[in-house]
């Protein structure tokens, strides 16, 4: 991301200390290392969230430990467990509080698609009601897994074109499932 | 197998109040019918003289489709003083609107227990205090555990305007592929795994 240039000197005390990168690049770099997670615990996918933040994982390795339980303090909404078609409201009302940028990651095989409950009362992927970045397959995730599927929305977050989206044109993210 | 002390009920029961009937086929514990139009005294003389003070469940039962009485409620009470429990049945006279009374009078806490009954089998209960749908949402239009009713569910409109506003999505019968799945009761893991009662999308079973 970076390079350190000598050619750029302007004081010759700190010539060597000074770093030249592309503030979209510095943007991402800090935005996906402080990814602050609200965990939508709604079943046993939950469980293994907390031991995914807890001391013999621990999620704050990767620099996303800062776990709200606030949409509005959030901006990667970790949807842990089965949706109901009567949480799925709830669940897209939280969707809409958290302010932009936000991500959206499916954790474990219900969120992604229904998982084991193919009845009456689930909703088959959260991805009908939210769009999702990552998926994470599992039943339940393991925490290295959930690990793995939030590395990956590091690099995406990290390949962004932050500054545009900055400038309020971000588009509305479309619904993988319609 | 009843225990001598589950016996012993049964037959006190079955004595002390003529319109009780047994129900053949309990293999746990004292088991008996009771007519709907009595159900709430056999109640009130189970908990203040026979001692059972504690509900321990209430539960809805379809018999069937084209069972008569197709619709039952069934009570589970517990003596906290001599360890024994009853299960009390009540058969809803009328199989298109089925209706028990309500054991709310009695025990509090059938409250919630009546209330799953009737959202998702349909039973209703009179004189309960507060008779809403408790698991499915209010506009829901069926009792998704009677036995007509598909597993996948049926197509109903979502319960929240907005997230459709927003989304389109509508609550849809979900896919079965090749389920519903099923654990057999074999030896070996092999044949108690859970496999799909239809095994016509399997890759290896090539379609005629
Ligand atoms: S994927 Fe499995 S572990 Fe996770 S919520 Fe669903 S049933 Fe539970």
């Amino acid at each position: 991301m970076s390079s350190t240039n000598t050619e750029v000197g302007y004081n010759s005390k700190i010539e060597g200390g000074v770093v030249v990168t592309k503030l979209d690049a510095a943007l991402n770099w800090i935005r996906s290392h402080s990814v602050w997670p609200m965990p939508m615990g709604l079943a046993c996918c939950a469980i293994e969230f907390m031991s995914a933040s807890c001391s013999r994982f621990d999620i704050s390795r990767f620099g996303m430990e800062v776990t709200r339980f606030s949409p509005r303090q959030a901006d990667c909404m970790i949807v842990a467990g089965t949706v109901t078609y009567k949480m799925a409201e709830a669940v897209r009302r939280i969707y809409d509080q958290m302010a932009e940028p936000k991500w959206v990651v499916a954790m474990g095989a219900c969120a992604s698609s229904g998982g084991m409950f193919r009845s009456y009362s689930t909703l088959q992927g959260v991805d009908r009601i939210i769009p999702v970045d990552v998926y994470i397959s599992g039943c339940p995730t393991r925490p290295e897994a959930l690990f793995d599927g939030l590395m990956a929305l590091q690099e995406m977050i990290a390949k962004e074109p932050a500054l545009r989206l900055l400038k309020r044109e971000r588009p509305v993210k479309p619904l993988y499932f319609s | 197998m009843l225990s001598e002390k589950d016996l012993e009920l049964q037959k006190h029961l079955l004595e002390a109040y003529p319109y009780v009937t047994e129900r053949p086929g309990s293999a746990d514990h004292a088991s008996v019918d009771v007519p709907a139009d009595k159900a709430l005294e056999f109640a009130r003389a189970l908990r203040d003289v026979e001692g059972f003070a504690a509900i321990q469940e209430c539960c809805g039962c379809d018999w069937g489709v084209d069972a008569s009485p197709r619709f039952s409620a069934i009570w589970h009470l517990y003596n906290y003083d001599k360890h024994l429990y009853v299960r009390m049945n009540v058969y809803a006279p009328d199989n298109a609107k089925p209706e028990v009374p309500s054991m709310c009078p009695i025990w509090a806490g059938a409250n919630w227990h009546e209330r799953e009954a009737y959202d998702l089998v349909g039973v209703r209960f009179a004189g309960h205090p507060d008779l809403r749908r408790i698991m499915m949402w209010d506009a829901y239009p069926y009792h998704p555990l009677r036995k007509d009713f598909p597993l996948a569910g049926v197509e109903v409109p979502f319960p929240d305007a907005d997230t459709v506003a927003q989304t389109g999505v509508k609550v849809m019968p979900a896919p079965q592929n090749g389920g519903p799945f099923v654990s057999g009761c074999g030896h070996t893991l092999r044949t108690s795994e859970p496999f799909g009662r239809d095994q016509e999308w399997r890759e290896n079973n090539r379609k005629g």
